[in-house]
């Protein structure tokens, strides 16, 4: 439909082309640069002489990192939470969105829940009083504190009944007939049959656990209870002189090593780059079905 | 009969029942506290127990010398965002249609969406050490192309820009997916239509590529405009240091610095309800706005 076999139009393409190139190399070399400092002696690295690739290569700062007992601890922390978080985040993401995908004649009160739930999205009570109430509720200084008061994502609600929605519902129906109950449909037809929206969650959920870090300074009172997010932001970005204070002198000293920074950057990032190319398949398709449905 | 239906939904209120207690508890709940913003408050004392002063704290916020600016770096910061996070992944996606080799149109898809999924953690600790004035590897490059040092993260007259790149730079790739979902929901027999006519491959971009966008174009111009008090906390909070104040502080790095540093948490509860306060009425606008202008339905 294109075609277009002009001179111009082949010096479009190839400067299309070259331009789509430039963008996506640029979106790609300050990781490569970073990952490139943290592999390289830190007297090159500080002498400016790393590009995008290691000079007097050396796992030093990875081998410092990985013996590094708070690192190790804050790693642990992510682990944790992330391991809770996703298993409360989605069993209640179905069962939220499950009864708000079913039509008003079925359940007459879906409507109403659907507003208790998306007036959450519109106001919100503020960091203060955010704070305050899980301060009150006692899970401060616990993992609890990281999982529960986020335990049901709106968002990710409304992406999830939006695809139950489109199911024919012909295949629930000759299941009720069959004296299933609304658990049954949902656990053994629903649920398989949404594998794409539910494995586009999952990614949303794992993610945002373990890139969370903002609850993490906030509700944890010590450093050692810090996710690993939350501790790069002390070590790697040290805009908090509060709790800076709470450091040791070795991790005072090494904050000021351009190696370890990079070092802890890319370990940090290493679990989002090693879901991204199993899971990035399955979201393209549940973006657009939650951002733009007819 | 109506007691069978009542018995029949009986499990959907069940399965609902333990996420709305969650969300009474931590979303609601402290909606009521917001009341925290007419009260001189005092932690030991309580809600109920703090003393009850009016509207002293809001009179504090609107003296506060600082406010005026505040606003002002907010709306400026994220009014470009919205802007640039429009343009740029909707010129991108334009192109990307025209490129034919599908290894290569998905290649540059996966790289590109990357960042997105990467916090602003690390991004920041990447521009951080990129664009540091002493051993970044931009101002390198800046110096040995002839120019002078440039202090993208401590100068005032960058900084604002320098957010608005990085914002960019994280996010284009992940919103340029919706616009190139539109483009290939475009009826194929519209371009044929328009060869047929003559037109070239600028006539078609401009005549049927850019129209068969439009609906989404508005449905997410219009949804932007509830984030008009939002300039992004977790990137001005990592990427700020009181030498950019001037230019980069924003709502709710004020809100932070007051509440959680100062621990007033009257005034600060106050500011943040006037930031909610507004962005309900710009939420709610802009839900309408999609509905009347794209049949946009949030459920």
């Amino acid at each position: 439909m294109h075609t277009n076999k002009s001179l111009g139009g082949i010096a479009f393409t190839a400067a299309n082309y070259g331009f789509l190139l430039l963008v996506s190399v640029a979106c790609l070399l300050p990781l490569v640069h970073v990952f490139a400092v943290s592999l390289s002696s830190s007297t090159a690295a500080s002498a400016g002489l790393v590009g995008i690739w290691p000079v007097e290569a050396t796992l030093a700062s990875y081998d410092y990192i990985l013996h590094k007992p708070e690192f190790l601890r804050a790693f642990g922390v992510s682990l944790e939470r992330a391991a809770l978080g996703f298993a409360l985040n989605m069993t209640l993401t179905v069962l939220c969105a499950y009864p708000l995908s079913k039509q008003t004649k079925d359940f007459r009160l879906r409507t109403a829940y659907a507003w208790y739930f998306v007036a959450t999205i519109l106001f919100s009570g503020g960091l203060i009083p955010w704070f305050l109430t899980i301060n009150a509720t006692g899970l401060v200084d616990t993992v609890w504190g990281l999982v529960v008061p986020g335990a049901v994502p709106v968002f990710n609600v409304i992406l999830m009944l939006n695809f139950f929605r489109g199911l024919p519902g012909e295949i629930e129906e000759s299941a009720f007939m069959d004296g299933a109950g609304y658990f049954t449909v949902l656990w053994r037809i629903v649920v398989p049959l949404s594998m794409p929206v539910i494995a586009t969650v999952a990614l949303f959920t794992l993610v945002g656990h373990w890139n969370a870090w903002f609850d993490g300074l906030i509700l944890m009172n010590f450093p050692e209870k810090y996710p690993l997010s939350t501790y790069l932001q002390l070590m790697v970005i040290n805009s908090n002189p509060l709790a800076l204070s709470g450091l040791s002198l070795s991790e005072l000293s090494e904050i000021s090593q351009r190696t370890t920074r990079a070092a802890q950057i890319f370990v940090g990032a290493l679990p989002i780059l090693l879901v991204y190319p199993f899971l990035q398949r399955f979201f393209v398709k549940g973006i657009v079905l939650g951002s733009v449905k007819a | 009969m109506k007691a069978m239906k009542a018995l029949r939904e009986l499990p959907l209120h069940l399965m609902l029942l333990p996420g709305a207690l969650i969300v009474f508890v931590y979303c609601y709940v402290p909606m009521v506290g917001v009341t925290i913003a007419f009260q001189q408050f005092v932690p030991v004392k309580g809600l109920f127990g703090s003393e009850w002063i009016g509207l002293d704290n809001f009179r504090y916020v609107l003296n506060m010398p600082d406010i005026g600016r505040v606003v002002w770096n907010t709306l400026f910061i994220s009014v470009m965002k919205i802007v640039a996070g429009l343009t740029v992944p909707i010129a991108i996606a334009i192109l990307l249609n025209e490129v034919r080799l599908q290894f290569f149109k998905k290649t540059f898809q996966t790289l590109v969406y990357l960042p997105h999924f990467l916090s602003w953690i690390i991004i920041s600790g990447i521009l951080i050490d990129i664009l540091s004035p002493s051993e970044g590897v931009v101002n390198r490059i800046v110096q040995a192309l002839g120019g002078r040092s440039v202090f993208f993260l401590g100068d005032n007259g960058w900084f604002p820009f320098t957010l608005v790149a990085s914002d960019v730079w994280k996010e284009f790739g992940f919103s340029t997916i919706v616009y190139l979902a539109a483009i290939t929901g475009i009826n194929p027999s519209l371009y044929e239509a328009a060869v047929m006519d003559g037109a070239g491959r600028w006539k078609q971009m401009r005549h049927v590529t850019l129209p068969g966008m439009l609906p989404v174009i508005v449905l997410l111009a219009t949804l932007s405009l509830g984030n008009v008090l939002n300039a992004g906390f977790e990137q001005v909070f990592n990427l700020y240091s009181p030498s950019v104040y001037e230019s980069g502080d924003i709502l709710d790095t004020l809100i932070y610095r007051i509440g959680i540093l100062d621990a007033q948490f009257g005034v600060a509860t106050a500011i943040g309800l006037l930031k909610s306060f507004v962005s309900l009425i710009l939420i709610s606008l802009s839900y309408f706005l999609a509905y009347r202008l794209a049949n946009y339905r949030i459920f």
